[in-house]
């Protein structure tokens, strides 16, 4: 028994090694700007810089919309295939998963075919229709962790009698989804929502493609031009993503219990 | 008779190619409490939907307080309704709950906190306001699915087995407050249930259900002593069927085993020479000749039971076997398996099954 934890904790160590060395190394390589002390200046130069700042709000901006229009679409879908379409699960679920399949690259080329200034709908002819258009991306590009995300908040209550008790009570369809539904699977929303928000903010094919100032060209263009500031960025964007991950772990404490697990 | 408050005429329900309610007819009385009993897909649940709104009948129609309301939306229909699996909001705590189908209708926040203070009186759970579902146990959960149900005042209740996730204590409890709370409102409710115990102690009328049809409909007590077929009879309470051959038709005289019963005017139209199946009740049957009981068969006793107060006795009888209950007296002892021994009973309580 006592050999069995040892090798545990011999197994979790090397783990947390794997992990954190790297980790560590780049956060003490990029306080190493100014030469023989340890410094914030990597950071300091980083978030003052003014495109960190813009593209950086851009970014989350479009993240926001991206989590907005991904919810409008995901969660009525998701509802209505656990409520009346259960035989098209398989085939919505194979759809989701198509961005995990075709390259990023693949499909900005077929909105720029499709979309371009000379096309009937010419998104690309201005910036907000770029702007648009790249929220659409991102949409599809977080389709797969949304959807799961949503779908496994729907499969923790019962869609159907809820639906049918909120129904009989005179509810309508929006009052079911937004005063029944979505409270009870916000947890779920919120994780997919975080999920989306940092695959938005390090995306870089679309931004770079379409041509918009997001995050992700702005991480890239510093990583090929400084030697320091890339560290300082790259620790910066895992914070925020981890940041996003105990939010949700946080959020996921309110979440409301299950009636049908009494005590 | 004035016009019944629900009125169930002709419904049929089809999925695909299987027909699972055939032309199901049913008058309601306001206030009346009818249970619908039958075993798993009988198709008492479809019905219960169809009322509800959720299932639309492929034929027939539904009119409650003379107002067809076969085509309109749940959402439409003021109809209340409890749910077996409670079906309480998690997100909403009681009193949320309670008050969720007032506040859709628009009612103002004071009416509906008292609307929800009474009902919580109601299911004597006042000290609940504030607690969620899932602090709540399976009973009292239950108990504020019905206050939530009737608390918008519905024309009609609809309970779908709503005792079934219960222990049996809880069962017993919550069947009697639900008659009384049903009772004391005056709501004219249906009750769906596959136990039989159930329907027979709280319901005004039964619809015994088998195969889409209603097979009979009445009283518990018609129900229980006068099925109206084989199905009913087997299937409410226990039932002791022997088989007969009419010797006399015109005198009515029936020979079950090697001895003659009498069931003068229960023929119903048999000729001499037919089979027939006939039914006793347990509690119809005494062992050993008793007073008042004309007719009476030998056997053997091949099976005793000791159930506490109740001694249930099996005796074969030719190539029957045919249950009895005897109280348990402690002056004495219970008859041993593979004694002789003879039954009685009165001609009037045994049943022709046709």
């Amino acid at each position: 028994m006592k050999t069995g934890r040892f090798w545990a904790w011999v197994v979790f160590g090397l783990g947390a090694a794997y992990f954190f060395i790297p980790l560590i190394a780049t956060v003490e390589f990029s306080m190493r700007m100014r030469r023989g002390v340890y410094s914030f200046d990597a950071y300091q130069i980083v978030l003052g810089d003014p495109r960190f700042q813009a593209t950086f709000g851009y970014s989350v901006l479009a993240a926001l919309f991206t989590i907005i229009l991904g919810v409008l679409i995901v969660v009525p879908a998701a509802y209505w295939i656990r409520l009346r379409l259960p035989q098209l699960r398989p085939i919505v679920e194979f759809i989701t998963l198509l961005p995990l399949v075709i390259p990023a690259i693949v499909i900005v080329f077929g909105y720029i075919r499709m979309y371009g200034s000379n096309s009937p709908l010419p998104f690309l002819a201005s910036d907000r229709g770029t702007d648009l258009l790249l929220v659409i991306g991102y949409a599809t590009l977080a389709l797969p962790y949304m959807y799961r995300a949503v779908d496994t908040g729907l499969r923790t209550i019962d869609v159907r009698t809820l639906t049918e008790a909120a129904q009989i009570l005179g509810a309508g369809w929006g009052t079911i989804v937004t005063r029944v539904i979505l409270p009870n699977v916000l947890i779920a929303v919120l994780s997919g929502a975080f999920l989306t928000f940092a695959i938005v903010i390090g995306e870089f094919t679309m931004a770079s493609l379409l041509n918009r100032p997001a995050f992700g060209p702005y991480l890239q263009n510093i990583g090929a031009n400084r030697a320091y500031e890339p560290a300082a960025l790259a620790i910066i964007a895992f914070a925020i993503t981890w940041g996003c991950m105990s939010l949700i772990q946080i959020l996921s404490r309110f979440a409301p219990k299950s009636a049908n697990r009494p005590n | 008779m004035a016009d019944p408050f629900l009125s169930i005429q002709h419904v049929r329900k089809s999925f695909g190619a299987t027909t699972v309610v055939e032309d199901f007819n049913l008058d309601v009385e306001r206030g009346e409490f009818v249970s619908f009993l039958g075993p798993s897909g009988c198709g008492k649940t479809t019905v219960l939907r169809m009322v509800a709104g959720f299932e639309e009948p492929s034929a027939g129609k539904i009119v409650v307080g003379g107002k067809d309301i076969t085509r309109l939306k749940p959402n439409q229909r003021n109809v209340g309704m409890v749910f077996q699996a409670y079906a309480l909001f998690p997100n909403l705590t009681v009193a949320q709950n309670i008050g969720f189908g007032l506040k859709v209708a628009g009612m103002p926040r004071a009416d509906i906190d008292a609307r929800v203070a009474e009902m919580l009186d109601i299911i004597k759970l006042p000290q609940m306001a504030d607690r969620y579902p899932y602090q709540l146990s399976g009973g009292q959960q239950q108990r504020i699915a019905l206050a939530r149900a009737i608390a918008p005042k519905p024309k009609l209740l609809l309970l779908d087995e709503p005792l079934s996730a219960l222990d049996a204590k809880v069962r017993v409890s919550l069947r009697e407050e639900i008659r009384s709370i049903q009772k004391k409102l005056g709501i004219t409710t249906i009750f769906v249930t596959h136990d039989q115990e159930e329907a027979l102690s709280i319901s005004d009328r039964i619809a015994v259900m088998y195969g889409g049809k209603a097979e009979q409909v009445g009283t518990p007590f018609e129900i229980y002593n006068r099925p109206a077929t084989k199905f009913v009879a087997n299937f409410v309470g226990t039932l002791n069927v022997l088989e007969g051959k009419v010797t006399d038709a015109a005198a009515g005289t029936v020979q079950v085993n090697s001895e003659q019963v009498s069931l003068k005017g229960k023929l119903n139209g048999s000729k001499s020479g037919d089979t027939l199946s006939l039914a006793l009740r347990p509690e119809a049957i005494s062992l050993g000749r008793q007073p008042g009981r004309d007719s009476s068969l030998s056997g053997e006793i091949s099976e005793v039971h000791f159930l506490g107060s109740v001694i249930r006795v099996r005796v074969g009888i030719g190539g029957n076997t045919v249950s009895l209950d005897t109280f348990n007296s402690p002056a004495t002892p219970p008859p041993a398996v593979g004694e002789k021994a003879e039954i009685s009973f009165s001609s009037d309580d045994m049943l022709v099954l046709h």
